[in-house]
């Protein structure tokens, strides 16, 4: 019923802009071969070269050690460092700590490559079957490893230790088990977003086995966080096996960690270099480990979003002279430029030197293809553009006050009271944890100030005053419990609450039924006739402008190439870009059954 | 709502099943070597025979697993090999210790992350860089260290705690306090690493909604955005998390246990597990899934509550 979960209105609501910048520079980035930006990492060599140098040593212990891990001397009990042929000292029954430190390391490697791998195999098998195979394959693995997350796994390994004897190959072996769910998970997913993509269709519809287009295709694609989840799980079996150890789970033969540890403990106030030097061996090993997990993670997945400062307000690189000017326009924008900063730090502008004005009252149309800046242009005049966005230069008057270099807080007073906002994409657009009522309520009394009750009177009659059959029930109703057509006509319902003088819609109808398009284009004219208030019409579609606008302006790649009256640009267009917009239009309307670009199936869902 | 519930509840009731049947048929291999145990090496194999016969360990498994079963439902779990001690009431109280730790730790989790979540997620910049450091670190110091550390620290060096030992809550809630302050402290350290990065992730994800923007544009206010709006949705997935970091949470404590002597899960289960103390094992994998069933269906229950979605499903 709901269509906005999943990756595919994500990517679908994020202003294009955006996207193209930061795949442009993903582009970018990805010329240099893996390995390269791994070696440029610091953290990454420094990481990687400390857990080679300490696994050689483990490697390497017959060459280093004079004893024997377990060979006790009871002259050398707690020897003190530096005790000829005990470099370490000795611990509580005489053994060299040197030797057990060395062996330890060994201990621990097996460990991590036990665990980490049964974890591999057991989550990449099942993840490959869960993913690629059918709904009831999938249903049964996932409860399985369901239920396999949600069991502590270390009491399940000190509980079965009558069975495993104690053995901490065989521990390692259920803790690989254990660990296998979050392997599966990773699997599964991609096997299920690769499943989809076509070029497995496409090795299917040519014949391909089934085993080889897993075994090609989806390991393929898979390896990167299945190398980043290996380094993390080699972390956490080697701090299990520890924990287990220094509990005594196991056998005493098996020099560990854990075990140097638990000794070094109970001896902490006769020697306390002791456990010195089997926690710092530890700590070492699983932080390395972990830093080498996350610089991994960096470099194969790419950074991940920053957070900014909510209501920090938007980025200016030099304010414009911030004094009223004149203007008997409602808006003014002159010379307004954007710029993204793309993640590898390059600015590129998206909007240059955009020039455009609207009277009081007036219907103009924003047209452009995705990508062409006309978004952002609206955003800016909202106040809302997103926060890897920097305004580079020109001003925006509203009613004759400068809007570039406000703060969030200046601009919050105007936004819902003066200047209103309707989205494209009407269900990603209203909280889905409140009631569509207590969203518009809440709104209004930010705008407005007025009582809970006025302000739910206020909406029960909006909503009804957009076209809303049973205001009442919608009010009660949670967003995903109405139709698409519907939740727009109470966004706009929520957008008009306050009389603003300006409505700024960006591409209000285009992600709806064709019919409800229609409707929902007669409601705006029929509410900026009744309020007198301006619209910038954002739109790619020169059908909606032809409808209602008063003045067009058409904008490619950022600038603006053509602008004036409707008739006008209609009858006489002049730049070859507007040309080819209305060519495309006209083919259109020739065919009027076709849907909307992004018009999923939105029948009422009432 | 009803049917909801029934459905977590038969999972979970699935998991109890599942989870004890396993653990006994896995045990039933070495029910002769407890046997030997108890009899001393000197045993000879018609007084083992014996022993078994008169205990009923020569039925084959599966018989006595739903032996076991049927008792188990009504409330007796048997009683030790070894002490003769009935088995549930010795298991709850080494529980209750357990969770005495566990649950202050996740409640100062719980608070902790969100805050340092949220103000990360909602800052960004310094204030961001700063509490992932406090996460990482948090995150790359194995616990058991951390909890040596701060005993050296705080009750070795300082005195100001007990190193070692427990005090019931009902004796003298002062001493109880102190007997698990660190271990409180490590185990939130370690789940405040894990779940504030968790719920910085969400958070972010969340004030990059569409409808972040929209609710901006009508002039609702900063505060308004971040905590009513996008912590309430991010706070479905971070309950998820919640319940995944108290059954982790549980997992730390039976070993960190050790270090401070207190008498809890981790050491009874441990020395059950080395007597090969069957019903007392049994009865410990049994309460074990009990509360991760608890667990889970609180954090459905609470999900339910906060997610629209989820009450449909």
């Amino acid at each position: 019923m709901s269509t906005q979960d999943g990756p595919l209105t994500e990517t679908m609501t994020t202003p294009s802009t955006e996207l193209i910048v930061a795949m442009e520079d993903a582009a970018a980035a990805a010329r240099t071969p893996m390995w390269r930006r791994l070696l440029k990492d610091p953290q990454f060599v420094v990481t990687a070269g400390i857990l080679i140098f300490i696994f050689m040593l483990g490697l390497l212990t017959p060459l280093l050690t004079q004893h024997g891990p377990n060979e006790a001397d009871l002259s050398m009990v707690n020897a003190p460092v530096g005790t000829p042929g005990y470099p370490l000292g000795a611990d509580e029954t005489g053994r060299d700590i040197w030797t057990r430190l060395l062996h330890s390391i060994n201990t621990a490697a097996i460990s991590a490559l036990i665990g980490a791998g049964v974890a591999l195999v057991v989550g990449v098998i099942a993840g490959l079957v869960g993913g690629y195979f059918g709904k009831v394959t999938r249903a049964v693995t996932e409860w399985t490893f369901n239920l396999v997350m949600t069991f502590p796994g270390i009491l399940l390994l000190i509980i079965l230790m009558p069975v495993t004897g104690g053995d901490y190959r065989f521990t390692m072996l259920i803790f690989g088990v254990l660990l296998s769910p979050g392997i599966y998970r990773i699997v599964r997913n991609l096997v299920v977003g690769v499943k989809n993509e076509l070029y497995v269709d496409a090795a299917r519809v040519s014949g391909l086995g089934n085993l080889r287009i897993l075994s090609r295709h989806v390991l393929f694609v898979v390896r990167g966080p299945i190398i980043i989840a290996g380094a993390f799980m080699a972390g956490s079996a080697i701090a299990v096996q520890s924990g287990l150890a220094f509990l005594g789970v196991g056998s005493i033969q098996i020099p560990s960690f854990g075990a140097m540890i638990s000794s070094g403990f109970r001896n902490l106030y006769v020697a306390p270099t002791q456990f010195l030097w089997p926690s710092l061996m530890l700590g070492l090993i699983t932080a390395s480990l972990v830093l080498l997990g996350n610089a991994l993670r960096d470099t194969l997945e790419g950074s991940k979003p920053k957070p900014v400062k909510v209501g920090r307000g938007q980025k200016v690189v030099e304010r414009a002279e911030t004094q009223q000017r004149d203007s008997t326009r409602l808006v003014e924008i002159s010379d307004l430029g954007i710029a993204y900063r793309g993640p590898s730090g390059r600015a590129r502008e998206v909007v240059s030197g955009v020039s455009l004005t609207i009277d009081r009252g007036q219907v103009v149309g924003l047209v452009g293809e995705s990508g062409s800046g006309k978004t952002q242009t609206a955003f800016a005049t909202l106040g809302v553009l997103p926060a890897e966005a920097i305004i580079t230069r020109g001003s925006i008057l509203f009613d004759g006050e400068e809007l570039v270099g406000r703060t969030d807080k200046q601009m919050r007073a105007l936004r819902g009271t003066a200047i209103a906002y309707i989205p494209q994409e009407p269900m990603s657009n209203l909280d889905p944890s409140y009631r569509v009522g207590a969203q518009l309520v809440e709104g209004v009394r930010a705008a407005l100030g007025v009582s809970r009750k006025e302000a739910r009177a206020r909406v029960l009659a909006l909503l009804e005053r957009c076209g809303i059959a049973d205001p009442v029930r919608t009010f009660d109703s949670y967003p995903h419990e109405i139709s698409g057509g519907m939740a727009q006509r109470v966004l706009i319902a929520g957008a008009v609450a306050s009389r603003p003088r300006l409505l700024i819609a960006d591409e209000p109808s285009t992600a709806l039924d064709v019919t409800v398009q229609a409707e929902i284009l007669d409601l705006l004219r029929d509410l900026q006739a009744e309020l007198d208030m301006a619209i910038l019409l954002v739109t790619h579609n020169f059908g909606v402008v032809a409808d209602i606008c008063d003045r067009i302006v058409v904008m490619k790649k950022g600038v603006i190439v053509e602008a004036g009256a409707t008739l006008d640009v209609f009858r006489n267009p002049h730049d070859d870009y507007t040309k080819m917009l209305l060519g495309a239009i006209l083919d259109e309307s020739t065919v009027r059954t076709d849907p909307a670009v992004v018009a999923p199936a939105e029948g009422a869902v009432r | 709502m009803l049917v909801y519930i029934a459905r977590r509840l038969g999972a979970g009731i699935i998991l109890a099943l599942l989870v004890t049947f396993i653990t006994f048929m896995l045990l039933s291999t070495s029910f002769e070597d407890v046997a030997l145990t108890i009899l001393g090496p000197a045993a000879t194999p018609e007084v083992t025979a014996g022993l078994m016969a008169e205990k009923g360990w020569d039925r084959p498994a599966i018989v006595q697993y739903f032996d076991w079963l049927a008792h188990a439902v009504q409330g007796d779990f048997g009683e030790s090999v070894y002490t003769s001690l009935p088995v549930a009431p010795t298991v709850m109280q080494r529980l209750l210790v357990t969770l005495s730790v566990i649950v202050p730790a996740l409640l100062l989790t719980v608070v902790l992350s969100t805050f340092l979540g949220v103000w990360s997620a909602s800052r960004g910049g310094v204030v961001d860089k700063i509490s992932q450091g406090i996460s990482l670190v948090g995150y790359i110091v194995p616990g058991l260290l951390l909890a040596i550390g701060l005993v050296v620290i705080f009750a070795v060096q300082l005195k100001w705690l007990p190193a070692t030992g427990f005090t019931p809550i009902s004796e003298d809630p002062g001493a109880w306090a102190r007997s698990i302050t660190i271990p409180v402290i490590v185990l939130t350290i370690g789940g405040v690493a894990n779940m504030a990065a968790q719920v910085r992730g969400r958070m972010i994800d969340e004030l990059r909604q569409d409808y972040v923007r929209t609710l901006r544009t009508r002039g609702i206010s900063t505060t308004s955005i971040v905590i009513r709006h996008a912590l309430r949705n991010a706070g479905s997935p971070a309950l998820t998390v919640m319940s995944l970091e108290f059954i982790s949470m549980f997992g730390g404590a039976l070993i960190i246990e050790n270090v401070f002597a207190l008498p809890g899960y981790g050491s009874f289960a441990f020395n059950a597990s080395l007597q090969g103390d069957i019903p007392v094992i049994m009865g410990i994998a049994a309460f074990g899934v009990l509360l991760v069933t608890v667990v889970n269906l609180t954090t459905d229950l609470a999900n339910g509550w906060l997610n629209p979605k989820a009450r449909v499903h």
